[in-house]
């Protein structure tokens, strides 16, 4: 005779302590601290920032070590941290113009006031692993000039906004909505988008703005600008009077030109796209400024043809924590809706009923 | 209180069931909208929770909101109160709210279910709050948000029965087992959530108050007590509710919706009450 | 007015008309859309509206039948109570209503006017099951008679669309618009990519349902011999603007216009 098992809350239990174990591996092995994390994987710490849309490189790296290394998870407990904290003040807007820049790049000129700053970047190196890394060595630090100027870096869309080239982006001081706090409903502003986007999974966007590129939805994009580097956070509180400025953040920002568009009554502009990532993260910058740039298709009269265009499809399935938690609660016990259907279909299966129904 | 009742100690770490204040102040505003307006889905300003989305969430961010420290708590996921993830969350509003919980149904003033509706009748003054993974039921055939707002608003449902129509034509009957579509109160077309079809005559006329949360897509709506709500069919092909030619294995029951289980290699098969607490309710009164 | 004297036995001239039309204007830019378009549309009558591709006759359609709204003029439209609505005054709810009730609209391509995922007998039943028919035998009763009316195999009706050929996907829009039986119907270029001769059997059928049916119709098309067998009268368009109206056979046998006259000439006699 069957009977029923109860143990679920022991069961619980001991998943959680199995993970400890796995999570700590080897104990001969040092413990990984979150300081270590913090320092030595900051690419890894931007990317759980952007996504779990807070700003703390020490929460972010314990994250990354509660979780094991899995990214997702890492951003799913900042996010959840996020909801406990209380909400002082909306920022003034960071002025990436003034950035105290660390990289700086633009595709369109050969050069540009202020020249091309290649930064800490992968992009020369040669995808070769290295073992002297598997050994743990020393590395030599750059060359540095002590007593080099810092030449002004004008934005680059600023320069072809001045010849009438490309719309000037102006703040019109509307009130923003804030997608975490109030639901997304359709059709969204672009200040809503964007919010969606800078935190959505880089993967998905990568690849999005990567069909952009094989012509689904092809709007011609140039990397007009991607910088890296601090800017300073102020807010202005109504008590003080005056802004006060908190301290600085790392973000990567990009801008693209793409397709232009004009008409018998206006003159051809260039349009753009715009992607913007805490800490270092340009390819998360660079697919978020192709997509933004897709989902304007309305905007310039654009027919929509392709997946990366359509607002609904891309902003209901670009959030990780929803997607991840959605397709992992299949994991869940579904036993009851089975068995409903494992009915249905017995019952359809009786070859007595037909199978045309007259 | 029966011995199957805790009082667990609040962790003073957390607001009084995890949400901010002010954040359940917005759910209630949006939840007595949709008690003014049942069946249709009133989107929310849903917040993470610590369980992942589609695990609970939204049924959790209603429980939170009501929650108050003289309820009693029963969470159940298919039918039972010892389901893993029935007892994570039962154990977080223990944590986090300090509030009592049972698993008998005559006892909770709050029921937080996934995918049943309890076999022992519910009374006035209790509420149940459903877990729901999709609240809309046209998505099956419209995947955008923006029309089936529009299709609701103006009553533009014949979709719905051309699905029942091409399944009667198809295999004879209408296949669908659970999250079967319903009309609230004569005018909106409702997901009950993927309960089986079996429970939806529970929701029609019931005596408590249904309110169900989506987190993910961050919906909510409600059954005020004592509404109509009818499944949609055919006149020549009326709702029909699942039988088994069983009963239950543990208690006899010949009335209860049944769990297969397969014993053994050769597929020997059992079949026992879904609903744990009803069962064993049952099987104790046998006893006496 | 202009009245309807075209078909083959005399009718009774309704003393009002069901569509009013008056300065419609939609441009996209200078001279593409339609601009100043006005006339009157009687129970039963058809117009035909003819043109190049660019001459503005899709965007009229649009307007008329209530997805596009005009930059400037009005429709209006006298229902079955007898009350005249004015087309974009009212709230889109209405507007939808009517295009499952009292109107219809064929699509150039069948895919855009059917369910391909639903069979034929449910494409048909379902405005009947968003009006509330609630009776599976009525309805597939209804789904057998239409696909007759519309010569369909009755046998094909638990078929999907994907499986019949251009012109029965093409006669399947018609049964499942007419099925709510509709006063007035829009059709866009409704034999547009068939073969002549299954072109020839589509317009048969639909010259004997509009009469048999008394339905008003206004139709888009760019091919003469569509507009002569199945118009009582015809607007010729041009670059936005209409250039020419009048009874079918006069446009045809005698244009006035020059465009109209290149337009008449240019069809190939057989």
């Amino acid at each position: 005779m069957y009977v029923a098992v109860k143990g679920g809350e022991q069961a619980i239990d001991n998943a959680h302590r199995l993970l400890a174990k796995k999570r700590r591996g080897d104990t001969a092995i040092p413990e990984l601290s979150v300081e270590q994390i913090r320092q030595q994987l900051p690419l890894a710490v931007a990317r759980v920032m952007s996504e779990g849309s807070l700003y703390d490189t020490e929460l972010a790296a314990l994250a990354i070590k509660q979780a094991a290394g899995d990214l997702v998870e890492a951003i799913f407990l900042l996010r959840a941290y996020r909801t406990t904290l209380p909400r002082f003040s909306p920022s003034v807007p960071i002025d990436t113009a003034q950035m105290s820049l660390s990289r700086r790049l633009s595709a369109t000129f050969k050069d540009v006031p202020g020249g091309q700053l290649l930064g800490p970047t992968f992009d020369y190196t040669h995808r070769l692993l290295d073992f002297a890394l598997l050994a743990e060595g020393e590395y030599p630090g750059p060359h540095t000039t002590p007593d080099a100027s810092l030449e002004a870096c004008p934005r680059v869309l600023g320069l072809l906004a001045k010849e009438g080239l490309i719309k000037n982006e102006s703040d019109d001081s509307a009130s923003v909505a804030d997608i975490t706090r109030d639901p997304l409903e359709y059709p969204a502003s672009r200040a809503e988008r964007l919010q969606a986007l800078a935190r959505g999974d880089e993967g998905f966007l990568l690849a999005l703005g990567y069909s952009t590129q094989r012509g689904y939805g092809r709007n011609h994009p140039f990397a007009g600008e991607i910088r890296i580097g601090d800017v300073e956070v102020w807010i202005d509180p109504e008590e003080l009077g005056f802004p006060v400025c908190l301290g600085s953040i790392e973000v990567t920002e990009c801008e693209m030109v793409n397709q232009f568009v004009g008409s018998a009554t206006e003159l051809a502009q260039f349009t753009r796209g715009y992607g913007l990532a805490f800490g270092h993260a340009e390819r998360k910058a660079m697919g978020m400024a192709l997509v933004d740039r897709s989902l304007r298709a309305n905007e310039f009269n654009e027919e929509i043809v392709s997946p990366a265009q359509q607002e609904e499809f891309v902003l209901s399935h670009c959030d990780n924590v929803e997607a991840a938690g959605f397709v992992s609660h299949l994991k869940l016990p579904h036993y009851v809706d089975f068995q409903s259907e494992l009915e249905l279909i017995r019952k359809l299966r009786q070859p007595a009923e037909g199978t045309r129904h007259e | 209180m029966n011995d199957l009742t805790q009082v667990p100690v609040r962790d003073p770490a957390y607001n009084f069931a995890y949400l901010d204040e002010q954040t359940k102040r917005m759910i209630r505003r949006a939840l007595l909208k949709a008690v003014a307006i049942p069946g249709y889905q009133v989107p929310f300003g849903g917040r993470e929770m610590p369980l992942p989305y589609g695990w609970g969430t939204g049924g959790m961010q209603l429980t939170a909101a009501i929650l108050g420290a003289d309820d009693v708590l029963k969470v159940i996921d298919q039918g039972a109160d010892d389901t893993t993830n029935a007892v994570s969350i039962r154990r977080f509003f223990a944590r986090t709210a300090g509030v009592a919980t049972t698993e008998s149904t005559l006892d909770a003033t709050v029921i937080q279910t996934r995918h049943r509706v309890p076999e022992t009748p519910l009374q006035v003054d209790q509420i149940m709050v459903y877990q729901v993974p999709i609240p809309e039921p046209l998505r099956f055939i419209e995947p955008s948000e923006t029309e089936t707002r529009t299709m609701h608003a103006l009553n533009d449902y014949g979709v719905m029965h051309v699905k029942l129509y091409e399944d009667i034509a198809t295999f004879g009957h209408i296949a669908t087992s659970y999250a079967y579509p319903v009309m609230v109160d004569e005018r909106y077309v409702m997901d009950p959530s993927p309960i089986p079809k079996f429970d939806n005559p529970k929701l029609d006329m019931s005596p408590a108050l249904m309110l169900f949360g989506a987190g993910r897509e961050k919906r909510l709506y409600a059954v005020p007590p004592y509404t109509q709500v009818s499944s949609l069919d055919f006149e020549d092909h009326p709702f029909e509710v699942q039988k088994w030619e069983h009963s239950c294995a543990i208690c006899g029951s010949r009335e209860s919706f049944l769990d297969e289980l397969i014993l053994d290699d050769a597929g020997t098969q059992s079949f026992v009450c879904s609903d744990t607490w009803y069962c064993a309710q049952r099987v104790k009164e046998s006893n006496q | 007015m202009i009245q309807s004297l075209m078909k083959e036995q005399p009718v009774n001239v309704p003393a009002e008309p069901l569509l009013q039309v008056r300065d419609l204007s939609l441009l996209y830019g200078p001279e593409k859309g339609c601009q100043g378009v006005s006339f009157d549309l009687y129970p039963g009558e058809v117009l035909g509206i003819v043109g190049e591709s660019g001459s503005g006759k899709s965007t009229l359609l649009s307007l008329l039948s209530g997805r596009l709204p005009p930059q400037a003029g009005n429709i209006g439209y006298r229902g079955k109570d007898g009350e005249w609505l004015d087309l974009y005054s009212a709230s889109e709810a209405e507007r939808r209503t009517l295009l499952r009730t009292e109107w219809g609209f064929v699509e150039q391509n069948p895919r855009d006017g059917l369910r391909m995922g639903v069979s034929a007998g449910a494409n048909i039943g379902e405005r009947l099951m968003a009006q509330g028919v609630r009776n599976y035998q009525q309805l597939r009763g209804a789904g057998l008679d239409w696909l007759g009316q519309v010569e369909i195999d009755p046998q094909r009706i638990d078929d999907l669309p994907r499986t019949f050929s251009g012109g029965m996907q093409q006669r399947l829009q018609i049964a499942r618009n007419l099925v709510s039986s509709p006063r007035l119907v829009f059709m866009d270029e409704p034999t547009g990519g068939l073969d002549v001769s299954v072109q020839a059997r589509l317009l048969d059928l639909l010259r004997g349902l509009v009469r048999e049916l008394d339905l008003a119709v206004v139709i888009v098309t760019h091919d003469l011999a569509v507009a002569r067998l199945l118009a009582d009268r015809l607007m010729v368009m041009r670059r936005s603007r209409v250039v020419e109206s009048g009874l079918t056979d006069q446009i045809l046998d005698d244009p006035q216009h020059p465009y109209s006259q290149l337009l008449v000439s240019s069809v190939l006699q057989p």
